[in-house]
């Protein structure tokens, strides 16, 4: 799998991805602002985007559903570890279901989620100009 | 080379607030430039002018207020974060119906378009805390 495919970074743009390590609701972000961004998901971080979260009981507010307007904002890469999913029993069918429009190929509906493997998690971030971590 | 850097821990916490200030100030030393310092989620509160510390121990606040003054550097303080943690300046606190303002010298508030504004225009950027 080629994983840098469709992040060239044209126009002058930089390469950001966002690091997420954390389990959801120690913090929360935001970020787009027309640049190509990427968002990845290790340790704990893939618990963020985990479907069929409930948050009553600890008295905050469940954000995982705006993942699925990322596409909306043209972030449509969300790179998830293969390996931080198997060391805490998870599998893709555990995850949000978040799709992008596609509108090179007729506006069809594709998935943003691409499960990657630790090496290939290297090569992404290898390719980025900024990663910031939360 | 230009840096940007990334504060994302308070002060007095563990090492990276005080990290991050040796880090710009070295850096400056050596010649090099500092686009801006933008302090995030806990990093907010390096922003504040109303600590106290011991008079024999650093001020860390006062000594990023000190090496902006010096270098004229750009120190802003994400607005989101700074509202939940009660960093205000004045037009906030006005906003927000606070009776005092507390945003230190030398610190501004702003949003998180300035964050991404650093990692367009840095060569690198470094942060500190996670």
């Amino acid at each position: 799998m080629n994983t840098q495919e469709d992040s060239s970074g044209a126009n002058g743009q930089k390469r950001f991805l966002y690091v997420n390590r954390r389990a959801p609701y120690g913090t929360i972000y935001a970020l787009a602002f027309d640049q190509d961004v990427s968002l990845a998901f290790l340790d704990d971080g893939v618990y963020q985007i985990v479907k069929g979260q409930d948050t009553e009981g600890i008295g905050m507010k469940n954000f995982s559903p705006t993942y699925r307007a990322l596409g909306d904002f043209e972030v449509t890469k969300l790179f998830v570890e293969r390996e931080s999913l198997e060391e805490r029993g998870l599998s893709s069918d555990d995850l949000l279901d978040i799709t992008y429009e596609d509108e090179d190929d007729d506006w069809a509906e594709k998935p943003s989620i691409r499960i990657v493997s630790r090496s290939q998690m290297t090569e992404v971030m290898a390719a980025q100009d900024v990663i910031l971590s939360f | 080379m230009k840096f940007g850097i990334v504060v994302n821990e308070g002060p007095y916490t563990h090492q990276a607030s005080d990290s991050a200030y040796q880090f710009t100030r070295a850096a400056l030393e050596k010649g090099h430039e500092i686009y801006r310092v933008f302090f995030y989620h806990d990093g907010v509160n390096n922003g504040t002018r109303l600590s106290v510390p011991p008079q024999d121990e650093r001020n860390i606040q006062s000594n990023w207020t000190e090496l902006a003054k010096q270098h004229k550097l750009d120190l802003v303080v994400c607005v989101a974060a700074a509202q939940r943690r009660g960093i205000l300046d004045e037009s906030e606190a006005k906003r927000a119906g606070k009776n005092a303002d507390n945003i230190a010298p030398g610190f501004r508030i702003s949003g998180l378009g300035q964050l991404i504004e650093t990692g367009i225009e840095s060569d690198r950027v470094v942060a500190f805390g996670d």
